[in-house]
């Protein structure tokens, strides 16, 4: 200890502080403030790059996630879309379907009632001819029945027996 | 680094190289003992540990038998009754006495004695010189490193920064080499320890004592053969700068831990007999801390260079074939783990130094932020 303090120099000191406290100083202000910036620069530099590039990420991701929902919504349309068309489709046949059916019905109705209409004008055409049929027939044979007198007077008789009078 | 480690294998090389030679010529002349030669070793470990006047990178002993000194002389600054500049080479490597202005110094273990025009000493009993001592600033071999450091950093280090200002985000040059150490100090011992909000503001003396302790560790590895980290008037200097950093940005709730520890948690009857302990403790601790900083750093890089120079001096010891390669071997282990020490003993200061600095700015609110980030980390 008593070495130490005495081999102790003290222009060895002062030259350390002064040397020292200077070569902080110019360092400070020539070396270390510059560098450190920079580096603080270059470091904030870099910390904004990547979260700029996160950012353009995520921004990616949100139009990935955009499109394929747009996809998804334009799937859907379609398959509604489609659906409904053959909604359509479907109804449209059977309401043409409903619709022949009806028309059928009705025209074989018409047909029906027109043949129905033909047959009574037959039907009465045909009673109006054996009328008249029954009528000549009648007037030959009674021209043929009341050739002698005989005759006539029994069919007066019967016509006479059968009126009754009242 | 690398360069730095060449250098250094070739200086382990020059050195056993050189070595040899002189155990050669040193041999059949003089013949010294076992015991002169450890003597002379450890008073060779000891000059070397010490500071110095003037930059010597090598001495020898020439064909006539007289001492060369290879290196250039530094400035001498005196303060004696005024100011006192002169070259170092004044003293001759402290064999002559150097005559200013009427005054005579002589340099005696590294230190300037004022004498008379003799250069006599005069002893006390444990051998010390009691002559007058003037206040010494000199440009040592120290300071002439710190200045080289100094501006060593100021290129290095502005040329980084310029880079960025030149070449955008980017650094370019040997700048670059560095800047992952910078954002490290700056992440694992900063922000890791004085927290997101008040590093800011410690960071320029972190750096700063960081390159400085490093850079300066690494010249010593170097032939150069600079000791100023493990000179304890460096380390003290830059303890004393932790101690007024750290004191003078306390919070009021750093205060408040040292004189009120236990804060609400006891009734002031209970307090006052703890605090009578306690509270010396923790004021105590105030100057412990700095001083177990300063005491560290100086021990290791001490050590280290003990250590590598003993085993360099192994080969005068054995002086044979076994102590060159053994020497060698031991020596370069040494070198390369100090490499290690010389980082980690950076480290280790900036580290604790940046953990003083986050107690003294801690606010209670953000402690418990802080202790729920820790135990997210862990």
């Amino acid at each position: 200890m008593e070495k130490l303090i005495n081999e102790f120099s003290a222009g060895l000191f002062f030259w350390q502080l002064i040397l020292f406290v200077l070569l902080l100083l110019l360092l400070r202000k020539f070396a270390w403030k510059p560098i450190l910036n920079a580096v603080n620069e270059r470091e904030e530099g870099i910390k904004n790059a990547l979260a700029a590039a996160e950012d353009a990420k995520k921004e990616m991701q949100n139009v990935t996630a955009d499109s394929e929902k747009l996809l998804r919504e334009a799937r859907a349309e379609r398959e509604t879309m489609l659906k409904e068309a053959r909604e359509i489709k479907d109804k449209m046949i059977a309401d043409a379907k409903a619709q022949a059916q009806a028309e059928g019905d009705k025209i074989v109705a018409a047909a029906q009632q027109s043949i129905e209409g033909e047959k009574k004008a037959a039907i009465a055409d045909i009673k109006n001819q054996v009328a008249e049929l029954s009528v000549e027939i009648a007037e030959k044979v009674l021209r043929n029945e009341l050739d002698n007198k005989n005759k006539q007077l029994k069919l007066v008789d019967d016509l006479v027996s059968n009126i009754k009078l009242k | 680094m690398r360069m730095i480690f060449l250098s250094r294998i070739l200086a382990v090389f020059a050195l056993i190289f050189t070595s040899v030679l002189s155990a050669k010529d040193a041999e059949p002349s003089n013949g010294e003992t076992k015991e002169g030669i450890k003597a002379e070793i450890d008073a060779y470990i000891e000059h070397h540990l010490q500071d110095s006047h003037d930059f010597n990178l090598y001495s020898y002993t020439n064909d006539a038998g007289e001492k060369v000194h290879v290196g250039f002389p530094l400035p001498v600054i005196l303060w004696d009754d005024g100011l006192k500049v002169f070259s170092s080479s004044k003293f001759h490597h402290g064999e002559t006495v150097a005559e200013v202005d009427g005054n005579y110094y002589v340099l005696h273990h590294a230190k300037i004695y004022k004498t008379n025009a003799a250069g006599d000493l005069t002893y006390d009993e444990a051998h010390h010189p009691t002559n007058a001592k003037p206040l010494d600033l000199s440009i040592t071999k120290s300071v002439f490193m710190m200045i080289i450091t100094g501006l060593l950093l100021l290129w290095l280090f502005g040329s980084l920064a310029r880079s960025y200002a030149k070449h955008g985000a980017i650094p370019k040059g040997l700048g670059r080499l560095f800047e992952p150490i910078v954002l490290y100090v700056r992440d694992d011992i900063a922000i890791a320890n004085i927290g997101e909000k008040k590093y800011k503001r410690y960071m320029p003396f972190l750096l700063t004592v960081f390159f400085f302790i490093w850079f300066l560790n690494m010249f010593g590895l170097t032939p150069l053969g600079v000791n100023v980290t493990g000179n304890i008037a460096v380390t003290t200097a830059l303890a004393i700068l932790v101690f007024l950093l750290t004191n003078f940005t306390g919070t009021k709730d750093y205060w408040k831990h040292i004189f009120d520890p236990l804060g609400d948690g006891m009734p002031w009857y209970g307090k006052a007999i703890i605090y009578i302990i306690l509270v010396p403790i923790e004021i105590l601790g105030i100057f412990i801390k700095p001083f177990a900083l300063l005491i560290r750093l100086y021990a290791n890089m001490t050590a280290g260079h003990v250590v590598l120079m003993s085993l360099i001096g192994l080969i005068f010891i054995f002086k044979s074939w076994i102590g060159g390669p053994l020497s060698f071997g031991l020596s370069f282990a040494i070198s390369l783990i100090e490499v290690l020490v010389a980082l980690l003993q950076a480290y280790i200061f900036t580290m604790l130094a940046a953990l003083y600095f986050g107690f003294a700015s801690e606010e209670h609110e953000h402690d418990h932020d802080h202790d729920e980030a820790e135990l997210a980390h862990s």
